[in-house]
């Protein structure tokens, strides 16, 4: 109980850290890039309450002192108003992330569970086969992979899949022009067939430390006494490796399955900038190239408390999972 | 994107060796690894590269001097781009801004990491409480999307923005890994004969504490060089560098913007991202051999002695 409370204490420690890091940086930088911004939202035609809270929110024009300044800020974050959306004015800043946020969840949310299902798969049967063909190419291999850039990956897919052999679409989630969205086959093919090379560019780039991480473990794992006296039983190898050896390695991968979950809404900004995938990475620097800066501060937002959620509950999963850490607090 | 990199070491033997013989250990380390020796010949060609560029390749890499979308020749090694710049000149001319980066971010970033790590942990009370939680609290930050926010509103960094954004918030990983290791160093013997004789904290902390960690801090450098190439091009790739700095994230950022894949220049955009993955390559290699020699349970089995498993 005292350690889920120290941790419930973290998160909003953290929250509040990544908040007034949010008020701060505008306001540190030189040159007021705010203010800019505002003239521009005052060329839009904004009607004055918009930029009121606008002015709350980036410090701009305001007689206010700072102190005053940043108690207004938070009780429009913690109410949820985010402002307006300056490339996409009048609408707000919510509804054009919530147009994002089901394509970044869809694209990098399946592609992160298969990259842990299949990257465990391999490394448990990598350190099984300790010395052997798979266990002797793999660790090196992905050595390099985990040191190349996610967006060079993605460059290259599109280079040779999508423009030399014509196989996938290479640009943006479905065919604008040809096809709308809607609840049918052919919009679902449309939507698989564009996610397709995206999906193996996180793929090839993340599924490295799955494998690296759980083969590690089990190393360690299977020199343990109680897989000696498994094999001393004579069980079959297939469950010593699973049921014994496997079994007790997976900790620190479930754990970091959980904490990537967070990552899913940030991890894929540059793959989403190659493609044009319609997503919250893409919309980021879409945000920050118009000068939006009410999107981009609700967009780091939400990228942190998609991260700071998932490590709560990779920490309440290992509390759960491992006795030994319930002991030791 | 903060995922910890897999090659990290936990625990080094290295603990109680002094500073010159952890040195000597790593040479040796280093020639008898195979992939020790492959980073550090690809690391030491690129120094190389950065160091005297105009050996290799003649041409400026900012005159718009030749014809414009040329393929790859005798005279254009990789062709020129389409506003007519020798692109071979602009991956060669373009390592140095690259390896100042990663040297200088990874250098700055452990160093303020020794220094918040081994002070937390020697001093203990409340000073390791507080530079615990801002270490916690800028460990579980986002990264990248954070760095995104910083260069957004100091509108695109220049080389220098862009090493003091990358140390500033880059930092706690590796803070807390030293810490950790400085904790359990504390109450040794000869930590506690240092402070029998009296000697100042500082003194301690400097001379006695930190050499010993040299085999962490020496891995800690290359994992921060690592992410401050990848983090560093990958802010010039989309646009938030000084479009004028000779780099390959820059090179790129201009080759995404002519959308050279689509317009038939696919080495535009390739080259320099396969330097920079050839660069990064060259640092894992080394952090991951350092991790072998740290840890003998992860070496590669010889055949020959191999232990029959199952």
């Amino acid at each position: 109980m005292r350690y889920a409370l120290r941790r419930l204490g973290f998160f909003v420690l953290t929250l509040w850290a990544a908040l007034t890091l949010n008020f701060l940086l505008p306001r540190l930088m030189p040159g007021n890039p705010a203010l800019a911004m505002m003239t521009k939202f005052h060329s839009a035609g904004a009607n004055p309450q918009t930029l009121r809270a606008l002015e709350t929110l980036f410090g701009v024009n305001n007689q206010q002192g700072l102190i005053a300044q940043y108690f207004g800020y938070l009780h429009q974050m913690l109410t949820g108003n985010f402002g307006t959306s300056l490339s996409q004015f009048p609408a707000s800043v919510t509804s054009v992330i919530g147009s994002a946020i089901w394509w970044t969840l869809g694209l990098v949310g399946v592609t992160t569970v298969l990259a842990f299902i299949l990257g465990t798969g391999l490394g448990i049967v990598s350190a099984w086969r300790r010395g052997g063909k798979l266990d002797s190419v793999l660790p090196p291999v992905f050595v390099i992979t985990s040191a190349i850039p996610y967006f060079w990956v993605a460059m290259v897919l599109v280079l040779v899949f999508g423009i030399t052999l014509h196989w996938f679409p290479s640009q943006g989630g479905y065919y604008v022009t040809t096809d709308s969205p809607g609840l049918n086959l052919t919009f679902f093919q449309d939507v698989v067939n564009h996610a397709f090379l995206p999906a193996m560019a996180l793929l090839i780039t993340t599924i490295g430390t799955w494998i690296l991480t759980m083969r590690n473990t089990m190393i360690t794992t299977l020199a343990e006494d109680y897989v000696r006296m498994a094999r001393a039983k004579g069980l079959p190898g297939w469950r010593i490796m699973l049921d014994y050896a496997a079994r007790n390695a997976m900790l620190p991968n479930l754990v970091g399955f959980a904490m990537s979950l967070g990552f899913v809404v940030s991890g894929a900004i540059l793959v989403e900038y190659v493609f044009n995938y319609p997503g919250v990475g893409y919309m980021l620097l879409q945000a920050v190239d118009g000068e939006d800066y009410p999107l981009m501060q609700a967009l780091f937002l939400l990228i942190t408390v998609a991260v700071l959620v998932a490590i709560l509950a990779a920490d309440i999963l290992t509390a759960l999972l491992d006795p030994r850490t319930r002991a030791a607090r | 994107m903060a995922m910890p990199v897999a090659g990290v070491p936990t625990e080094s033997p290295a603990a109680h060796v002094p500073a010159g013989h952890a040195l000597a250990r790593i040479g040796r380390a280093i020639r008898s690894n195979r992939k020790a020796a492959t980073g550090t010949i690809l690391l030491l060609i690129f120094v190389l590269i950065a160091l005297f560029p105009w050996v290799i390749a003649r041409d400026s890499p900012t005159t718009d001097a030749y014809q414009p979308h040329l393929g790859a020749s005798a005279t254009h090694l990789l062709g020129t781009n389409a506003y007519g710049q020798d692109l071979f000149a602009q991956v060669v001319w373009g390592t140095r801004n690259v390896l100042i980066i990663s040297v200088v971010v990874g250098l700055a970033t452990t160093g303020v990491a020794v220094l918040i790590g081994v002070a937390a942990a020697y001093l203990g009370g409340v000073w390791d409480g507080t530079l615990s939680v801002l270490t916690d609290v800028l460990l579980v930050i986002p990264l990248f999307p954070l760095l995104i926010v910083i260069a957004a509103y100091a509108h695109g960094g220049t080389t220098l923005v862009l090493i003091a954004a990358i140390t500033l918030t880059s930092w706690s990983y590796t803070a807390r890994q030293l810490r950790s290791q400085a904790l359990t160093l504390r109450n040794r013997d000869y930590l506690e004969a240092a402070r029998v004789r009296g000697e100042r904290r500082l003194y301690i902390i400097v001379v006695e504490v930190i050499p010993t960690m040299t085999s962490l801090i020496v891995a800690s450098f290359l994992t921060n060089a690592l992410y401050a190439v990848l983090l560093s091009s990958s802010l010039q790739f989309i646009g938030l560098g000084d479009p004028n700095t000779v780099s390959w994230g820059t090179t790129l950022y201009w080759a995404e913007n002519n959308a050279a894949l689509q317009t038939g220049e696919p080495l535009w955009a390739i080259a320099p991202g396969a330097c920079i993955a050839l660069l990064g390559a060259a640092f894992a290699l080394l952090n991951y051999a350092f991790d072998e020699i740290g840890n003998p349970a992860l070496r590669p089995v010889r055949r020959s002695k191999r232990v029959r498993s199952a």
